[in-house]
């Protein structure tokens, strides 16, 4: 069976050299750009399964942070009796909530996601990357849907941000950024060890109690005070209440600081989870 | 690079690490713990070379078989080929787009319905997404499935599942692509339909490599073969040439085989002899084995012994396992184990014989422990020619009757 000699050789569109990975690797835009229909897909098949099959569907998005917003309220407004910096209490918890639940949901939605897809990490090549990435798409949703009743309540209580709630979107792409970049490197950290898959639940629940989303920074101790301040969730909370509550703008450096954390949290997750890369189908 | 080639492959190699006596940690305490017993120890670890200074180029339109034993390499060199896993050392070069197909259903997720699997599973193998809508409908039509197309795949029979997912498969437009052995799927009508579209694909001078253990899949679909043993290039060349050393590997495999102390197995029980009353048989007569198993007094409670039948491309013929027909044999004791084979037709030909001696695992495995020989003659009472016994695996012991049937108005 002569499967023609001489054929023409198909127009090449692409030129792949493979070599050993070196020590450290950089992301490659290219490749990823490349491949941005699975990025599409693997949100679409988050969203979609997280819907399907269930009764209420969209509604559980809403619940879960109108009732954690409801028992921080009456367990820190009511029964501890703090103060939110003259916002209604609940507004106050919920705006927290919805920024905190952002940052959560990217990280532990995306630190299990290597392992749980480990059929295709070990049988087809795509940039890797994009499977934690594509848990975003899905988060970002549950976050728009969240904020627009956030929008709702802000109305109901005559709360009018003004100008700054125009920065919301700047404060959203920092915290994506973090909360990726620490995404990044716990998925690529939990292929080899599954220890992470333990761990990082466990720091997450811890941080939402010390960082101040059910309360305010205000109440916290004068000693404290600079240790709340170090604390870079702090700083996202902050601006999120200063876009969508008419707080204080929060102090400058804090701005500057939460930008350039975001960078280098991304840009160093990103550079580690490219470097482990290459010996994923290996030891997953 | 020359421009005619499309595949470069120059002095590829791949180690895994492998752990010491299997050690590897598998959580941070563990592997914390380990270096607080052992603070000075350096940690050592034995490679193991999957691949080792492998060379080829593979020029356009090439339908290329890679053929080896277990173990050889094949699937490691297919891995390194589609970047699933990195090479140690060497280079290569891909003169354009590598789509792979290493399983059936990549990706495929049971939730979701038809329709969006073949968008995800499509993305994934590396199909653009006007490709898989110019696609779809052919795709569709490949797999049959067109009435369950909104209707997630959990809910689907084992054969349209397959079907559809080897549809999406087929359908990748790649210019150079690797397959794994996963045409064997679906029944003998699609499998047919499979292996036409595969023989299409190396026609438009796209470049296909293609694992496989089937030897008449590699014959019928690949125009050159490389032979790969233990890692390394055996041969490259004509598809018949790298056959020929595919079979060769068994005699010599099996001569490296008597030798007990290099066989798999935890060695608490060791076969010291295997042979055939007869090592020419007749393809319907009774053929008779007998394995001379050494003791073992230190050992408790009983084992069973397991004999494979392989044809000359390795395909097992039928496993006669001693628990089938209650048969455990006392470790205590030297043994002759006489395993008697009745009513198989064997075709004219070689075959090799493995046998494994277990217990809960294998406590002896010696593969082409012996070899014996069909004779070609035919059993069948009238002779028919070539053409009348050509097709199938054996032989069987079968008979036609007829009646005119009345035929009603």
């Amino acid at each position: 069976m002569s499967a023609g000699s001489g054929a023409p050789a198909p127009r090449s569109s692409q030129h792949t050299v493979i070599v050993p990975p070196g020590r450290f690797a950089l992301p490659r835009p290219r490749e990823l750009w490349e491949a941005r229909e699975v990025l599409y897909r693997f949100g679409i098949r988050d969203v979609v399964l997280r819907y399907r099959q269930t009764v209420i569907g969209v509604a559980w998005v809403l619940i879960q942070p109108l009732a954690a917003a409801g028992i921080f309220s009456i367990v820190f407004g009511q029964v501890a009796d703090l103060s939110s910096q003259g916002v209604p209490y609940f507004a106050f918890t919920y705006v927290g909530m919805l920024a905190w639940n952002l940052f959560s949901g990217v990280v532990s939605r995306s630190a299990p996601s290597l392992v749980s897809n480990q059929a295709l990490v070990s049988k087809v090549f795509f940039p890797r990357m994009l499977v934690p990435l594509g848990t975003v798409a899905s988060v970002l949703l549950d976050f728009v849907v969240a904020l627009m009743l956030a929008v709702v309540l802000l109305i109901g209580y005559g709360i009018n941000p003004g100008w700054p709630v125009l920065l919301l979107p700047v404060w959203v792409l920092l915290i994506v950024m973090v909360a990726t970049g620490i995404g990044l490197v716990a998925s690529a950290l939990q292929v080899r060890y599954r220890d992470v898959g333990y761990f990082l639940p466990w720091a997450v629940q811890i941080m939402l109690f010390a960082s101040p989303v059910a309360y305010s920074v205000a109440e916290v101790p004068e000693r404290l005070q600079r240790l709340f301040s170090l604390n870079p969730l702090t700083w996202y909370l902050e601006e999120f209440r200063y876009s969508l509550l008419a707080q204080p703008a929060p102090p400058v450096w804090q701005i500057v600081a939460s930008v350039v954390l975001a960078v280098v949290v991304l840009f160093g997750g990103s550079v580690a989870f490219q470097s482990w890369e290459r010996d994923f189908a290996d030891v997953i | 690079m020359r421009p005619e080639v499309a595949v470069s492959v120059v002095g590829l190699g791949k180690s895994y690490r492998v752990g010491r006596r299997g050690y590897r940690p598998n959580t941070m305490t563990e592997a914390s713990l380990e270096r607080l017993r052992h603070p000075l120890r350096r940690v050592g670890y034995e490679h193991f070379r999957a691949l080792e200074d492998v060379s080829f180029d593979i020029e356009w339109g090439q339908a290329v078989g890679i053929v080896g034993r277990n173990g050889a390499g094949k699937s490691t060199l297919l891995k390194i080929l589609t970047r699933i896993t990195a090479p140690t050392d060497g280079r290569v070069e891909l003169a354009g787009r590598m789509g792979s197909l290493l399983e059936v259903g990549t990706g495929f997720h049971g939730e979701l319905t038809g329709r969006e699997n073949i968008f995800l599973s499509g993305a994934l193998l590396g199909m653009r997404r006007k490709e898989i809508q110019r696609q779809f409908d052919a795709i569709v039509d490949f797999s049959g499935v067109e009435k369950f197309l909104d209707t997630p795949v959990k809910r689907y029979s084992s054969g349209m599942y397959v079907r559809l997912a080897f549809a999406v498969a087929a359908h990748l437009e790649t210019e150079i692509l690797a397959i794994d052995e996963v045409l064997a799927v679906g029944d003998a009508e699609f499998q047919a339909k499979s292996l036409a579209k595969m023989r299409d694909v190396a026609k438009n001078g796209r470049t296909v490599l293609y694992v496989s253990h089937q030897v008449q899949t590699v014959t019928a679909l690949c125009t050159s073969a490389i032979y790969l043993d233990s890692g390394r290039i055996g041969y490259h060349g004509s598809v018949d040439g790298a056959l020929e050393r595919y079979r060769a590997s068994y005699a010599s495999f099996a001569a490296e085989q008597s030798d007990a102390a290099r066989r798999p197995g935890s060695g608490e029980l060791r076969a010291t002899a295997v042979r055939l009353t007869d090592e020419a048989v007749e393809p319907a007569e009774d053929k008779v084995l007998e394995i001379d198993i050494a003791a073992n007094p230190e050992m408790v409670g009983t084992y069973y012994v397991s004999c494979h039948i392989n044809d000359a491309n390795g395909v097992v013929v039928v496993q006669c396992d001693s628990r089938n027909v209650g048969r455990w044999l006392d470790p205590r004791e030297p043994q002759r184990a006489t395993l008697t084979i009745r009513a198989l037709w064997l075709k004219p030909g070689r075959y090799s014989v493995d046998v494994f001696v277990c217990k809960t695992g294998v406590l002896d495995g010696w593969q082409g422990a012996a070899v014996f020989d069909v004779l070609p003659v035919s059993p069948y009472p009238t002779l028919a020619g070539d053409e009348a016994l050509g097709r199938g695996v054996v032989l069987s012991d079968f008979s036609y009757s007829s009646e005119v049937r009345e035929v009603g108005e």
